[in-house]
């Protein structure tokens, strides 16, 4: 992959990363910016399908008791949070 | 000019529940709809609406529109127009059924009934005792409402355009509204939307603040269309705010967290409440606890590096009951601040949560603006939701409202709708000068060199607004933030972007969305300190009392010159007496 598709490729995902919650904005938002590069291309096929939740679901993953039964999924939901919760 | 056309009966720019809502009534009629959303539909902000409904359907407590009629009437300040007030809270109950027939799974009582829930500013009996009022999908009402509009919308076939910008109205020389230019976010390419009629849901513009609860799309894009139209803005001055944002970041921290026993404190550990409201305390109403909090910072008793907020405590809780009655806030204190709140306390302060002000329209959401004597109607533009000011709210917004306000409104304006495209069944020819405004405001941001940032202008505007018109107001503060967001006006000119690509060029668009928000800035500030009075969430420090001698009138502010004018409150209600504005006590 290039430099240009690349950066499309972020650019799309930023997008759509713009939520209906804060919270999700916050965590999807800053996250895209800041580490979605250095996941593996398997890491990468997880978040976009993780974008593709509704935000309810994924609030409830990142706040409530929510937990998808696929453990790629909630590993790449705690990367998330492990990355964007700063350091007490 | 050669730029790619569509022909739609009605445009709907906004994609969250009143946008959903009108198109579902039009699409159902048969009408040619097409809806305009800049983010995927059920992205909208109506998900993060947890709280509910409000409609008198009397299945938990006894209670009847007209009781609902004055807690709104009451909420307002009185500044709410009585006339759309009772329409909304008749059509309540009627709207709950219907949203439940088209999927909306509202939580039950034991007896099947739809569950209902007591909520601040609800009473029985006109002021009496508490009412419960609130219909609720679980803690997700929302989600489920915008879900099930999306769905029964894709059902009768609406034509959705997800992931395009509106850049500006298209507008004949008479004023009439004949659609729209937007812009294709993945491929930068603009496109025409031709309609009879366009209806704006934009939702608000939380994003005028540094700390504020909303998603980052609230940049208050149809407003900003509507006063670059030449239409003014209505009571933009209103601003909820919610006193327990996480600091710095917006996340509310719901009064639960209080109810269930947390406190705040200063700088010096005082518990500075007990100075501000020796009875309720820490659960005396939003705006006094806002105002409370506010002074404290700016009198020196702030916590932190920068003295800029104060704490909430809820470590003397102990992990079991924040881990029982508030696991939410644990696990979004320790997300965002990487702190437990079982162990250390809070950093909170005031954060913007929703924009009573918006574009003026009437009952059946018509737009209109002020001729002579009266007011007429904008031909061809209509207006919904949190863009809008019918005006129910007035001066202060009841919990429960909100999604009532864009279902009641969503449904009227596109019933209204229906009745004009009967009557006007031809599309008038787009004249091409109509696109200059739009076009210019889209070239200007293919300027190339060097220049200032749109992300240093955003975060300065936001923290103006934050300081010079939040809670804490007065003249010289906000004649101030005035000053400052002219300023930051004039270098917008030296605002470029580095980033000139077509493809999901994400920068263009935060750029449009800064002018929008620039604009709306200086309405607010504008409005906010022309009026001398406090009302509802409007509250000075130097005129601490409401005036309804002078100011029981609606501000209307103007682009042009930033010129402010006023029409009445509608008093006379649709069929039922007027309540007279009283001392509004809880």
């Amino acid at each position: 992959m290039n430099v240009t598709q690349t950066d499309n490729e972020v650019s799309r995902l930023r997008w759509q990363c713009r939520r209906g919650m804060l919270e999700l904005d916050a965590l999807l938002g800053d996250f895209v910016e800041q580490h979605y590069m250095q996941l593996d291309e398997h890491e990468k096929e997880v978040f976009k399908e993780v974008l593709s939740f509704p935000d309810q679901l994924l609030f409830d993953y990142f706040f409530g008791n929510g937990k998808s039964i696929d453990k790629d999924v909630n590993n790449v939901i705690e990367r998330i949070r492990y990355a964007v919760t700063p350091e007490a | 000019m050669n730029i790619a056309k569509r022909k739609f009966d009605v445009l709907v720019i906004g994609a969250g529940g009143g946008g959903l809502r009108s198109s579902l009534q039009l699409s159902q009629a048969e009408a040619k709809v097409a809806v305009v959303s800049k983010v995927f539909p059920t992205r909208s902000h109506t998900v993060a609406a947890q709280g509910g409904m409000n409609a008198a359907l009397a299945n938990v407590s006894p209670d009847n529109w007209h009781w609902h009629m004055f807690d709104t009437v009451k909420g307002s300040d009185y500044l709410g127009d009585q006339d759309a007030i009772e329409y909304m809270c008749r059509a309540a109950s009627h709207l709950v059924y219907e949203l439940e027939h088209q999927g909306v799974p509202f939580s039950r009582l034991e007896n099947g009934k739809i569950y209902q829930r007591p909520f601040g500013g609800q009473s029985q009996n006109f002021g009496g005792e508490q009412a419960a009022r609130t219909c609720a999908a679980a803690d997700r009402t929302g989600h489920a409402i915008l879900h099930s509009l999306y769905q029964q919308n894709i059902r009768a076939k609406t034509h959705f355009f997800d992931e395009f910008f509106a850049i500006d109205l298209i507008r004949a020389d008479d004023g009439m509204i004949l659609g729209a230019l937007v812009l294709e976010i993945e491929t930068g390419e603009p496109l025409i939307i031709e309609a009879k009629t366009t209806l704006l849901a934009t939702g608000g513009v939380g994003q005028l603040f540094r700390t504020n609860t909303n998603a980052r799309i609230n940049t208050g894009d149809g407003l900003g269309m509507a006063l670059r139209a030449g239409i003014p803005l209505e009571d933009m001055e209103f601003f909820q705010f919610h006193p327990t944002g996480i600091a710095g970041r917006g996340m509310l921290i719901t009064e639960g967290a209080r109810g269930e026993g947390g406190f705040l404190v200063n700088k010096d550990g005082e518990r500075f409440m007990e100075r501000y409201a020796p009875h309720a305390k820490d659960l005396a109403s939003r705006d006094v606890v806002s105002r409370a909090i506010s002074t404290e910072v700016r009198e020196g008793r702030g916590c932190g590096e920068n003295s800029d907020h104060v704490m909430l405590k809820l470590d003397h809780l102990g992990k079991e009951v924040l881990a029982k009655r508030l696991p939410g806030i644990s696990s979004m204190v320790k997300t965002f601040l990487g702190i437990d709140p079982a162990e250390q306390s809070i950093p909170v302060f005031p954060t913007a949560h929703y924009t009573m002000g918006g574009i003026p329209t009437n009952k059946v959401g018509q737009v209109v603006v002020p001729v002579e004597q009266g007011e007429e109607s904008v031909q061809g533009l209509y207006a919904v939701g949190e863009c809008a000011c019918v005006s129910v709210h007035g001066a202060n917004r009841l919990g429960g409202n909100s999604l009532l306000d864009i279902v009641v409104f969503g449904r009227a304006a596109g019933n209204h709708i229906i009745d004009f495209l009967k009557d006007n069944r031809y599309h008038r020819p787009l004249e091409e000068q109509g696109l200059d405004m739009a076009m210019e405001r889209l070239a200007r941001w293919d300027k190339k060199g060097q220049g200032e940032t749109v992300a240093n202008i955003k975060y300065e505007l936001q923290s103006i607004m934050e300081e010079y018109c939040g809670v804490f107001r007065t003249q010289d503060v906000l004649d101030k933030g005035l000053e400052k967001v002219l300023e930051i006006e004039q270098r917008m000119a030296d605002v470029r972007l580095q980033d000139h690509s077509k493809t999901f060029n994400t920068a263009r668009i935060e750029a449009l969305e800064l002018e929008n928000l620039v604009d709306l800035a200086i309405a607010t500030v504008a409005s906010a300190a022309k009026r001398h009075e406090s009302r509802g969430a409007h509250s000075r420090i130097d005129y601490p009392d409401r005036d309804d001698a002078r100011w029981l009138k609606h501000s209307l502010y103007y682009k042009k010159e930033n010129h402010i004018e006023y029409k009445p409150v509608r008093l006379k209600a649709m069929t039922v007496d007027t309540f007279p504005p009283k001392e509004r006590v809880y």
